[in-house]
């Protein structure tokens, strides 16, 4: 009993304990915020990337695509664990500004393009939110409203447009009419160019009729085309039609690793049915991949940094081992007379250190509750800190004109708080350990003695 | 209990302290029976090793050599738990300089040897009674009207008392008691001297150290310690 109390008083009444609480709260608030935030980063990051791929994708690296993607279209389409799958046709090209229409300066540019199906490739991924004029309406994306006649292409929004200062664009109520000369090399079946001699460049002027935002450095690399057109203008379109991917999305429910083994399964067991088929060659270097695979490069990219990032921050768990052991160190040499007394009394080793300890949690629990109380007030606020900060003194964390990211990510996680909160009473236990350990093998005529002279 | 009522017994005690090359011989050999019921007064120059004895007498501190018994048990073959429950339960002790927890109230100082001796548990189920018995013995004391107050609000002799009041809470056998008057006037000493007389006629055995030659010429057994043994008076 008097353990508790004793404890409680020590806190209360020892201004160096409050430093030690200080302490705690700090680590906790830093991290929690550090941690909360990078993980929205990441998350968001990651569910961009996803929200661009689909979950599941049928590859080839090589420019000269692969044939007979009609057919392992439907197989998978019968599948009941497939939603959607789309052909994708993805490729270089030298983009010239034909008409500005207002928009971007004269130039020549080298960007991606994709050849699409827009309702399919709406059904795998968001491409049916990235659109602006046509939100929804995939069928009629590139049907420029300004002539219905005209072959539509969708360019990525940052291509077209400038950020503010706030990270926002800024576009027409209505495309305004803008055209694209795109230029391919085009390759035939076999993988040589296809018009050689003859100017070796297709290419062909596309009208803007919408564009798109999926919210990373895509809005600024890559061109939305009609599947067909792309495949004429790399040599694709005719005699052996090919596409180079298939973008797969599954029904709810299928676990990405079963359903990318399934698919992997279909597609060898078609390329074997193929075996003696046109360009069966072709197929052979086709991969299967989930979308993290698929991706791999950029997210484990972003996931390192994010272990990094968290490492580093957790170090700071260490200080606070430090700081509570130092403090405990100072109290305990200042109530030795009191751990004297105690065991004068005929309270044990066990005891004394049952006091310390108690009061280490002590420590740690209101620490650990200051830190996460301010913690969570903390980024509920913060983006509006932040505005406010820009308003008052033009200062921004990051430059929201360059950045894909807008508002700073502070959705809370609560089990990540748990284990925060866990790893600091933890980390306050730790440190008060060896002080409370020296304390419990104090011998009473000792500690009175000393304050005796 | 033994030898015609001998509660406490001490057999050739010594004890030394070793500072850098130089061995001090404290005690050098203290033989000494305490009956039930006796009030012993230990008188000695200071250094003579008082203090010393009275802490091995109340396994606060474990002699060289030698054999401290109560009721006929060695107490320093206890064991640690053993000695945590003499020191709680058996002896009181009060120090020549009160010892109080600062942080405590005086109610909160003389409840601490129940507090120390029992589980929350424990604590909870004779808390009441507890509180009450300490409510007495404040009163006893005269420190009714200060229960509330913290040990540095108090003067020396209300804290004296307080730890008088804390080493009788839990009714021990034998009282262990260190000049509980030498910081005082004569005035509050005797208030204090009177109190331990008091308790001595009520039968409690007392052994306590002190300089004050009158209290000493009061006593009806005295002990003096000279060169680390024990001469008659
Ligand atoms: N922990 C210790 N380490 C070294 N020497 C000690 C220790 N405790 C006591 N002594 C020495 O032992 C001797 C006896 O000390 P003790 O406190 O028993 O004397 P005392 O008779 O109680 O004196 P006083 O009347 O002044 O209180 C002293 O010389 C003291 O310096
Ligand atoms: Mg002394």
């Amino acid at each position: 009993m008097y353990k508790f109390k004793l404890a409680l008083r020590y806190l209360i009444k020892r201004k160096i304990s409050y430093f030690a609480v200080i302490a705690v709260a700090l680590c906790v608030f830093i991290v929690f915020v550090v941690i909360t935030v990078l993980t929205g980063i990441t998350a968001d990051f990651k569910g961009k990337i996803h929200d661009t791929t689909g979950d599941c994708v049928v590859y080839t690296k090589s420019l000269v695509g692969f044939g007979h993607y009609d057919e392992f279209i439907r197989i998978l389409r019968r599948q009941d664990f497939i939603e959607e799958a789309t052909p994708v046709v993805k490729n270089y090209a030298m983009v010239s500004i034909a008409e500005s229409g207002g928009l971007g300066s004269y130039g020549d540019y080298t960007k991606e393009i994709a050849g699409i199906e827009p309702v399919s490739l709406a059904k795998v991924t968001g491409f049916g939110d990235w659109i602006e004029y046509n939100k929804g309406q995939p069928s009629k994306v590139f049907t420029p409203s300004y002539d219905v006649n005209l072959p539509g292409c969708v360019p990525g929004i940052g291509f077209l447009f400038e950020k503010d200062e706030e990270g926002n664009y800024h576009t027409p109520a209505k495309p305004p009419r803008a055209a694209y000369e795109v230029a391919c090399i085009p390759l035939n079946a076999k993988g040589a160019p296809a018009k050689a001699g003859a100017g070796e460049l297709s290419s062909k002027t596309f009208y803007y009729s919408d564009h798109f935002s999926a919210g990373y450095s895509l809005d600024w690399r890559l061109f939305f085309l009609p599947l067909e057109d792309v495949q004429l203008l790399c040599g694709m379109g005719t005699g052996h039609k090919r596409i180079t991917h298939i973008h797969i999305k599954f029904t709810k429910g299928t676990a990405l690793n079963s359903g990318t083994e399934k698919v992997k399964k279909l597609w060898s067991d078609f390329v074997d049915t193929k075996k003696d088929a046109p360009y069966a060659n072709l197929l052979k270097k086709v991969q299967v991949q989930d979308w993290k695979n698929f991706s791999k490069m950029i997210v484990a990219l972003v996931e390192t940094q994010q272990i990094l990032t968290i490492v580093c921050f957790g170090m700071i768990g260490v200080i606070t081992v430090f700081i509570v052991l130092v403090v405990f160190y100072m109290i305990v040499s200042h109530k030795s007379k009191d751990i004297g007394i105690l065991k004068s009394v005929g309270a044990s080793g066990i005891n004394i250190l049952g006091l310390f300890l108690n009061f280490a949690l002590l420590i740690g629990i209101v620490g650990s509750a200051i830190g996460s109380v301010s913690g969570w007030i903390f980024l509920l606020r913060i983006n509006e800190i932040e505005d406010w900060m820009f308003n008052k003194f033009q200062f921004q964390i990051w430059d929201r004109r360059i950045s894909s990211i807008g508002d700073i990510p502070n959705a809370i996680d609560l089990k990540v708080l748990s284990i925060i909160i866990a790893c600091a009473i933890a980390a306050c236990l730790v440190g008060a350990l060896l002080p409370s350990w020296r304390a419990s093998r104090m011998k009473c005529v000792d500690t009175l003695a000393v304050t005796q002279l | 209990m033994n030898d015609n009522g001998v509660i406490l017994k001490a057999k050739d005690i010594e004890k030394s302290y070793r500072m850098g090359q130089i061995q001090l011989k404290v005690l050098k050999g203290i033989n000494l029976n305490v009956r039930k019921g006796e009030l012993v007064v230990v008188v000695g120059a200071s250094g003579s090793g008082k203090s010393t004895l009275l802490h091995i007498l109340g396994a606060l501190d474990k002699p060289d050599k030698g054999r401290v018994s109560f009721n006929g048990k060695d107490i320093n073959s206890q064991s640690n738990r053993q000695l945590n429950h003499f020191r709680n339960k058996t002896v009181g002790f009060v120090f020549q300089f009160y010892h109080l927890l600062d942080e405590l109230n005086v109610l909160e100082n003389v409840l601490l040897p129940t507090m120390a001796g029992k589980s929350i548990a424990g604590w909870f189920v004779c808390r009441k009674s507890a509180k009450k018995r300490a409510a007495e013995l404040l009163d006893k004391f005269g420190l009714s009207g200060r229960t509330k107050h913290k040990p540095y609000q108090l003067s020396g002799g209300e804290r004296q008392r307080v730890a008088m009041a804390r080493a009788l809470m839990n009714e021990p056998e034998l009282l262990l008691a260190d000049e509980p008057t030498g910081n005082l006037d004569s005035e509050t000493g005797n208030g204090i001297l009177n109190v331990l007389e008091q308790l001595n006629r009520d039968g409690q055995t007392i052994v306590m150290v002190t300089h004050d030659e009158r209290i000493a010429g009061k006593a009806r057994r005295v002990i003096k310690l000279v060169d680390g043994v024990i001469k008659p008076a």
